[in-house]
């Protein structure tokens, strides 16, 4: 079967630029980067692993709605070259969204974030759950 | 709602991601983590006393990582392990396992009795002071 969930997003999956920032601002702004994330799915829930190096709970928004899963993290500190000797990555926010093709109990999804790792857990509706049919002897 | 939309970009999308898969994730097993590039990617930089080495490592505990310093050489050895779980199945692994280990030069000497490195949110952030013979001196210039 196909996956029943997707990205919206383009398959670069991590340090994708956005290029509205680099044009016409005098002041270089952070860019918005793409997290990785791992997707699970069990027999009672789908679990989502992103990784947000740097954003802590007050900055981290995970919204649910009309199908759409979104995950943004604000990342306060930058890093803007000033006495760099060695620049091997950029920081900026994070920003990713999913569709949710299965029914989830929207209810009931949780998150942690733990040391830069956000761990989603989206139950499923009940009638998503795969049931076991009982066959009777006669 | 039983309604379906077409979403055509949602559909270039799962082509490409297919394409994707096809071409680079073969599914060979590979770590990610130890092909991409240089891992893990680092920022340096400096002011007078110190300089400070910086890496994304999210979901790594202190005790996963090792951290040397030998002369001007800083080494960063750590590894982190997937999650472990019974049955269901992997739709999407993007994120990077196993191990890792980088070294680097480092481009003046440093005191390595006065390294210090901390672990938040999945950001390490090393200290590593110069020694006293490579920190620049002001000299006080007198007037007469």
């Amino acid at each position: 079967m196909s996956t029943t969930m997707t990205t919206t997003s383009p398959s670069e999956t991590h340090s994708t630029n956005d290029p509205r920032f680099d044009s016409g601002t005098q002041k270089p702004m952070s860019p918005t980067f793409q997290p990785r994330f791992d997707i699970w799915e069990g027999d009672d829930e789908w679990i989502l692993y992103g990784d947000l190096p740097g954003v802590v709970c007050d900055d981290l928004v995970v919204t649910f709605e009309n199908r759409q899963l979104s995950v943004h993290g604000k990342v306060g500190r930058c890093f803007d070259g000033e006495n760099a000797l060695c620049s091997e990555y950029r920081v900026g926010d994070f920003q990713r969204s999913f569709t949710v093709g299965e029914a989830i109990n929207s209810e009931a999804i949780s998150a942690e974030l733990r040391d830069g790792v956000l761990t989603l857990h989206l139950p499923k509706s009940d009638r998503a759950k795969p049931r076991r049919i009982e066959v009777s002897a006669t | 709602m039983l309604s379906t939309r077409w979403e055509p970009w949602t559909e270039l999308d799962r082509l490409s991601r297919e394409m994707d898969r096809l071409f680079h994730r073969g599914g060979n097993g590979q770590s990610s983590l130890a092909g991409a590039g240089s891992v893990p990617a680092l920022n340096v930089w400096e002011d007078d006393a110190n300089l400070y080495a910086e890496a994304e490592l999210p979901g790594f505990a202190f005790d996963d990582l090792n951290i040397y310093v030998l002369g001007n050489q800083l080494t960063i050895q750590g590894e982190r392990r997937p999650p472990q779980h019974e049955g269901g199945s992997w739709h999407r692994q993007e994120r990077g396992y196993g191990k890792f280990s980088r070294m680097i030069e480092l481009p003046t000497e440093i005191n390595a009795d006065g390294v210090s490195a901390e672990l938040n949110h999945g950001i390490l952030h090393i200290t590593l002071p110069k020694t006293e013979a490579v920190k620049p001196r002001r000299i006080e210039v007198k007037s007469t």
